[in-house]
């Protein structure tokens, strides 16, 4: 592999400036002794304390992170299956259907989404709340997910799994040791950008949630119109430093005992 | 397909430690009670600590959810399916929610603090005889501005000084149809209640004569912007423009002589309330003179309450353009519920105007 | 290959729920007037001029930002899949997309502003600050940011697989750099290039909320309007009729940049 030329380097540094350039913004006034994003005033940790004196707001980051993982979770179960599916299908016509279809929630204005998923929960009559939000996560989800592994899947060269065949492997085989494998990079893509999704939204989650369920994003939404409070910048700013952390620690471990079970078998 | 699976169990791992640890912090909070009441507000609008007073007094648990928008709560409501015992409608919505019949009247038997409301505020026409509604803040619609930084000559005590030429650029409005279109009627001298074809076109035109002032129309976004001094002139809700001067000293407020409106958010019961006498308890202990007057602190908008204003910081009550004397008063106007077909209406007009910025 | 038509089952059913009943539901709302009467007066209206306008100025915009998107995402796509920690690195171009969008637009209305850090930047270099808000620039600028990820993923996965022999090969047989490009390497990542701009052009069409916090209403796009039929005017019969076309005009545009081919053939 060559190195990168210093150009590439810069670009590359460039893009993650401006990606990380706001949430620095955000962490860097989460210390501001004065009430809000202006006019840095001095240093100060009380926004820190607060998060950790108010359980109602703690309450709802669990939430919210359960809810993401859970929703992101099924999403990619069934949108895998889905794509799968989608690719065994030869009518271009019938293909090109089910892909718009499949499109058709990430098009619509989340309001739009939020309603008729609020009318259609209180038509069958389901208690809104934790369980509600779960389903229409997953639904809005889905479709992304759908269309992180299409790609992989099409790049898929068949005649692996002909040979799986023809060395006499089952379908079961077929999906688990030939595709999903293969599929992979499209799967983590699908669930971590369902995990985007499911952390973004607020307008379907507003409607289809009820009985005390909060999640973050309705809770910050609904603080525009009075200010949103700093502390939300604090809880932010710890939420974003521990998932950086469990990202690199979790890649770095991983790494690791990758290697130390390849010298093993070598 | 190893890994996928590690994942899976992972997450799944993960998801049932945090719920374990989110009942456990849950139960600490609410000591076991099993009466509990659930209060839809806005965010940030209510001090905190009062909910803890209150059930350390009541012995009733609250659940505190939120909303942005006052259509979008309605329809929350409307299609029930979560048990809301308190929301915190405006005065316009507590209309259109009885003409709906999504409320449930009041027993002002159990609401022996509503003594402590001036009287000017209660029985409106909005909600006769606060047979559904008891108000909780209110406020006007007016102009915020940085005298340092406009000309001298304006004071924005008429509308028209929005109109000058020196703002090119400069001016922000709200987003919302009514506080906009009720500006354009206002300043031809109408009513912002206007149902009236010829006088909406007027108004229109007229605001659209203003294009050229306007740099954009945001929503709560203004409030930083007017902090930073980075826009000097915007139409607001006197709540926010409290907000920003609290932040920023140079700014001040106006409301045009010739008219604005007059804004009140209130308490009610709608009819998805599981614990009507709670939801009374709740309303009648918000309004006691201390708890109210220290949640005035914490919110910061004007009270019709009384009592409380007697135990608040006197600078704070005779700020005149919070607390505008009633003559000025008379000036002002309550939105009425326009029905559909004129508040589509309003938002074409809105539209038009919106579609002439550039 | 066809016999993985069972794992269609699950996203079947998932379309039937969350897809085709509120599709049915819109359609059903679009033909209602304001006081529940069967009408074609929405679609009357949605063909007048101030409608047609707003669907071109959306297409436009949606346009622009999918193009800036992947000018920007392609050679960062590209350039991670040359360097050491890959994976790690894409990984964190995900993480910024996990904080609340609403917070870093506020940020962003801060770093944008009159005395923020860029305008700050620019007087250092003797020039006069500009406002950067409410302009074209600001509201494209924020758009592709917060697609670059979407957009980064599917192309990142697609090079990553990219088989170096056959760019050896090319180079070998003569071919320049950009030729090598252009006929091999970009033609063998076309499909994660497709669905980075189906994650990006489709959800454009319908952005709503920071077209009044970053371009201050100057842009409106079907989806502001929509959001403002629903919440603000109660209008939930046009918000759907325009809900509609919008969903037609995606499903032309799948069946548009749809494969040619018809299905993998075994």
């Amino acid at each position: 592999m060559r190195k990168l030329s210093s150009a590439s380097k810069l670009y590359l540094i460039i893009v993650f400036l401006v990606l990380y350039a706001p949430i620095f913004y955000l962490i860097y006034y989460s210390f501001n002794s004065g009430g809000s994003m202006n006019d840095f005033e001095s240093f100060t940790l009380e926004h820190y304390k607060a998060v950790f004196k108010d359980s109602r707001l703690i309450v709802i980051l669990i939430n919210t992170v359960i809810v993401a993982l859970l929703s992101g979770l099924i999403a990619t179960i069934f949108g895998t299956l889905g794509a799968i599916g989608i690719v065994s299908i030869k009518d271009k016509k019938i293909r090109n259907t089910l892909l718009s279809l499949n499109n058709v929630l990430i098009v619509s204005p989340d309001v739009v989404i939020g309603a008729s998923f609020l009318i259609l929960f209180t038509m069958i009559g389901v208690k809104l709340g934790f369980a509600s939000v779960v389903v229409s996560h997953v639904a809005f989800s889905v479709p992304i997910v759908v269309l992180m592994v299409l790609p992989k899947l099409l790049e898929m060269n068949t005649s692996l799994i002909d040979a799986a065949r023809d060395l006499g492997a089952s379908k079961r085989d077929v999906l688990t040791r030939v595709i999903l494998p293969y599929i992979k990079p499209g799967i983590f893509a699908g669930f971590f950008l369902a995990l985007t999704y499911s952390l973004d939204d607020f307008a379907v989650t507003f409607f289809v949630t009820g009985n005390g369920f909060s999640t973050l994003s309705v809770e910050i939404y609904s603080m525009a119109r009075t200010g949103i409070s700093l502390t939300i910048n604090a809880i932010s700013g710890l939420v974003f430093l521990v998932t950086v952390f469990v990202v690199i620690g979790y890649y770095f471990f991983n790494n690791r005992s990758k290697r130390i079970h390849e010298g093993v078998q070598r | 397909m190893k890994s996928l699976v590690q994942a899976t169990i992972a997450i799944v791992v993960v998801c049932a430690l945090l719920q374990f640890a989110a009942n456990r912090l849950e139960s600490a909070g609410s000591a076991g009670s099993k009466d509990t009441i659930t209060v839809y507000n806005w965010g940030e609008y209510i001090d905190p600590e009062l909910i803890k007073q209150f059930t350390k007094e009541t012995g009733i648990k609250v659940i505190y959810e939120t909303f942005d928008s006052n259509e979008a709560m309605m329809t929350k409501v409307q299609q029930g399916g979560s048990a809301y015992d308190i929301a915190v409608p405006s005065e316009y919505m507590v209309q259109m929610m009885v003409e709906q019949d999504l409320l449930i009247p009041l027993d002002h038997s159990k609401l022996p603090n509503l003594n402590n409301i001036d009287p000017y505020f209660l029985d409106l026409a909005f909600d006769p005889k606060n047979k559904y509604s008891i108000p909780y803040f209110w406020g006007t619609v007016g102009i915020v501005f940085n005298p340092t930084l406009v000309e001298e000559h304006l004071t924005f005590t008429t509308w028209e000084d929005l109109w000058d030429p020196s703002l090119k650029d400069k001016v922000f409005l709200v987003d919302g149809a009514r506080e906009v279109i009720g500006m354009g009627l206002n300043s031809i001298g109408k009513s912002l209640n206007a149902k009236d074809d010829d006088v909406l076109r007027e108004a229109t035109n007229k605001l659209i004569t203003l294009s050229p002032n306007v740099k954009a129309i945001i929503g709560d976004e203004i409030t930083p912007l007017m902090i930073n001094n980075e826009a000097t002139v915007a139409l607001t809700w006197s709540g926010q423009a409290q907000d920003m001067m609290w932040e920023n000293e140079e700014l001040d407020f106006a409301v045009p002589e010739e008219g604005s409106n007059l804004w009140f958010d209130n308490f009610v019961i709608p009819k998805t309330a599981a614990n009507i006498d709670g939801a009374h308890a709740f309303i009648n202990f918000m309004l006691e003179a201390e708890v109210s007057a220290q949640n005035n602190d914490y919110v910061g908008y004007s009270t019709p309450n009384r009592a409380a204003m007697a135990l608040m910081d006197p600078e704070v009550i005779s700020d005149e353009r919070f607390y505008p004397a009633e003559e000025i008063r008379e000036h002002l106007e309550v939105y009425e519920n326009l029905g559909p077909k004129w508040l589509g209406k309003y938002n074409e007009y809105f539209l038009e105007f919106k579609m002439s910025l550039r | 290959m066809a016999k993985q038509r069972g794992a269609l089952f699950p996203y079947i059913i998932w379309i039937a729920l969350f897809v085709i009943a509120p599709i049915a539901l819109i359609v059903y709302y679009s033909m209602l007037d304001l006081s529940g009467n069967f009408t074609i007066a929405n679609y009357k209206a949605f063909f007048s001029p101030v409608y047609l306008k707003m669907t071109l100025t959306s297409f436009w915009y949606a346009f622009l930002i999918t193009l800036f998107t992947l000018m920007i995402a392609y050679p960062t796509a590209y350039l991670l899949t040359k360097t050491k920690h890959k994976q790690l690195w894409l990984m964190l171009i995900i993480i910024p997309s996990w904080i609340n969008l609403l917070l870093k637009t506020y940020a962003f209305i801060g770093i944008f502003g009159l005395y923020g850090p860029i305008n700050a930047a620019v007087e250092v270099f003797g020039f006069e600050p500009k406002q950067i808000l409410f302009t074209d620039f600001s509201f494209i600028f924020v758009s592709v940011y917060i697609f670059i990820p979407f957009m980064i993923i599917p192309i990142f996965n697609s090079l990553d697989k990219l088989n170096p022999t056959l760019i050896y090969a090319a180079r070998d047989l003569g071919a320049s750099s950009f030729t090598t490009f252009l006929r091999v390497i970009f033609p063998l990542t076309i499909d994660g290039v497709k669905s980075g701009i189906q994650v990006t052009f489709i959800p454009a069409l319908s952005l709503f909320m920071i077209t009044r916090l970053i371009a201050g209403n100057q842009v409106i796009t079907l989806g502001t309007a929509i959001e403002q039929q629903f919440l603000v005017s109660q209008n939930w019969g046009m918000g759907s009729t325009i809900a509609v076309f919008l969903i037609l005009s995606m499903v032309v545009i799948m069946f548009l940049t749809g494969q040619k081919k018809g299905g993998r053939v075994r």
